[in-house]
């Protein structure tokens, strides 16, 4: 008779964040940060039809990266899940806290019952009335949650990345300097990205109730020049 | 509340209706109405082809009966961006199917990326009108028109809706509510194909204040209190409201004019 293996549950542990993390450090890496008029969202992204920056609702943004099914699903949940909440109760009540816990605790689900964890690393961003009121949320593929006011990189490199951010970040600048501080943080000092291998989209507190627009074609060469 | 993560088979995909289904929210109506004069109904809406988009105009009213329930009553609406909804019939599931309607197409847009076309956003329309039959048949009726500004094509469309969902697009014009037969002919006799949104503002402000003046349960602007019919262009800029003031300004001159032309009757 054979006697089931005996694994502890530190190595357990061990294997599936080391599973995880490699399929989350294959991918290219995403960057949400504050400017002064809310928040940017900024991937390294050639594909046009598969985004990793998503609106959720009328103050919240979306931003996954790793496995794309496994991040877009989680999108459309929490779509979904603030849809039906601005529904029975009101638009003022939807807040991104409460998603971020849910996602949260869907994956620390996963990464302790499932067969495998799910190789996602999300932001969820929502902007204020002002600019102190900007959160974002850092969720990790084990159900962590961070929350910060300033930067938060996801992906693959995203130490390097997070360093180079960091050597030259400031609160409130303006739009134009955000740019070209997270995309040179993205790309390294050896290249440069052109607009279309860029995925840019913002939360700005201009553009009326519903914050979430995407910056595309000409407008984003202008602001990357 | 939980997250909504669904297996695949039991996905409910980009509609918002499907979702409510799937998450047991029900809003049927189960009582059978016997009394149908207590019921909110009548009002006016017109929605004008110009020659950038479509004009959308609904007067203010809302009545119980012989009573006047609402004087500043809201009956157009921003469907999304590029699209408006105006409403007739009972109140209460007519902003219901407004409310809904709205969260439809956002929903849509949301999880899809991108909007659905325009002849896509009028068969939800006429798909939710289906869904209401039942309570229509019980009294509960809603006619909502729908107009939108299509970007492929660059003009606007129009469409009527009948009480079990039949969908029916115009060129010119559409109307509905119970002053909308003396509304219709005012559009009809000034309507032409070039005209441009000035023109289609003063044609849709003579076209409520004829029907007002026919149709107990249609306001007319009142002028006293400063009350004027809700007009919203959709154009290449999307749905904008016109501003009271330039309503009042127009309407101080049709009334001028109208004035005049009894006088020289006289």
């Amino acid at each position: 008779m054979t006697m089931p293996m005996y694994v502890s549950p530190e190595q357990l542990m061990k294997d599936r964040a080391d599973y995880a993390r490699k399929g989350i450090s294959r991918g290219r890496a995403a960057v949400a940060c504050t400017y002064s008029e809310g928040v940017l969202l900024c991937a390294e992204n050639p594909s046009k039809t598969l985004r990793k920056a998503g609106e959720i609702y009328d103050k919240i943004g979306f931003m996954g990266v790793g496995k794309y099914s496994e991040f877009d699903q989680l999108r459309i949940a929490g779509i979904r899940h603030a849809d039906l909440k601005g529904y029975s109760f009101s638009r003022d009540d939807v807040d991104a806290r409460w998603l971020a816990n849910q996602y949260a605790q869907i994956l620390g689900q996963y990464f302790t019952h499932e067969m495998k964890p799910l190789e996602v690393e999300m932001i969820v961003a929502e902007i204020g009335d002002y600019a102190e009121d900007d959160q974002l949320f850092h969720l990790l593929y084990d159900g962590t949650v961070m929350d910060t006011s300033s930067f938060v990189v996801i992906g693959g490199e995203a130490e390097l990345i997070r360093d180079r951010i960091q050597e030259n970040w400031k609160a409130g600048t303006s739009l134009k300097e955000s740019i070209k501080l997270t995309t040179e943080a993205l790309s390294g000092p050896d290249k440069s990205f052109s607009s279309n291998e860029l995925e840019v989209a913002l939360l700005s507190r201009g553009n009326g109730r519903r914050a979430f627009t995407r910056i595309e074609g000409d407008e984003l060469n202008e602001l990357l020049a | 509340m939980t997250l909504p993560i669904f297996s695949p088979p039991e996905d409910p995909g980009p509609s918002f209706f499907n979702l409510l289904q799937k998450v047991g929210f029900h809003n049927k109506i189960s009582e059978k109405i016997e009394n149908n004069n207590s019921i909110t109904h009548g009002t006016t809406i017109v929605a004008i082809r110009y020659s950038d988009g479509v004009l959308m105009a609904g007067d203010r009213r809302a009545t119980s009966g012989h009573l006047i329930s609402h004087k500043t009553m809201e009956k157009v609406f921003p469907a999304d961006a590029f699209s408006g909804v105006g409403i007739s019939g009972a109140a209460g599931p007519a902003m219901e199917m407004v409310k809904l309607f709205q969260l439809q197409l956002e929903h849509y847009e949301k999880v899809e990326g991108s909007p659905l076309s325009l002849e896509g956003k009028a068969n939800q329309l006429s798909l939710m009108l289906k869904g209401n039959f039942p309570a229509a048949m019980q009294g509960l009726g809603v006619i909502p028109i729908f107009a939108g500004y299509e970007e492929k094509t660059e003009q606007g469309r129009l469409f009527q809706f009948d009480i079990t969902g039949g969908r029916y697009e115009e060129k010119d014009f559409v109307s509905t509510g119970s002053g909308s037969l003396h509304a219709s002919t005012v559009v009809k006799l000034r309507h032409s194909s070039s005209v441009g949104l000035s023109g289609a503002i003063d044609i849709a402000l003579e076209a409520l204040l004829e029907a007002s003046e026919e149709d107990s349960a249609t306001g007319g602007p009142d002028l006293l209190r400063g009350i004027f019919p809700v007009v919203a262009k959709i154009d290449s800029n999307g749905f904008e409201r016109i501003s009271d003031e330039e309503l009042e300004s127009r309407t101080e001159i049709m009334v001028q004019n109208i004035s005049e032309r009894g006088n020289s009757q006289t």
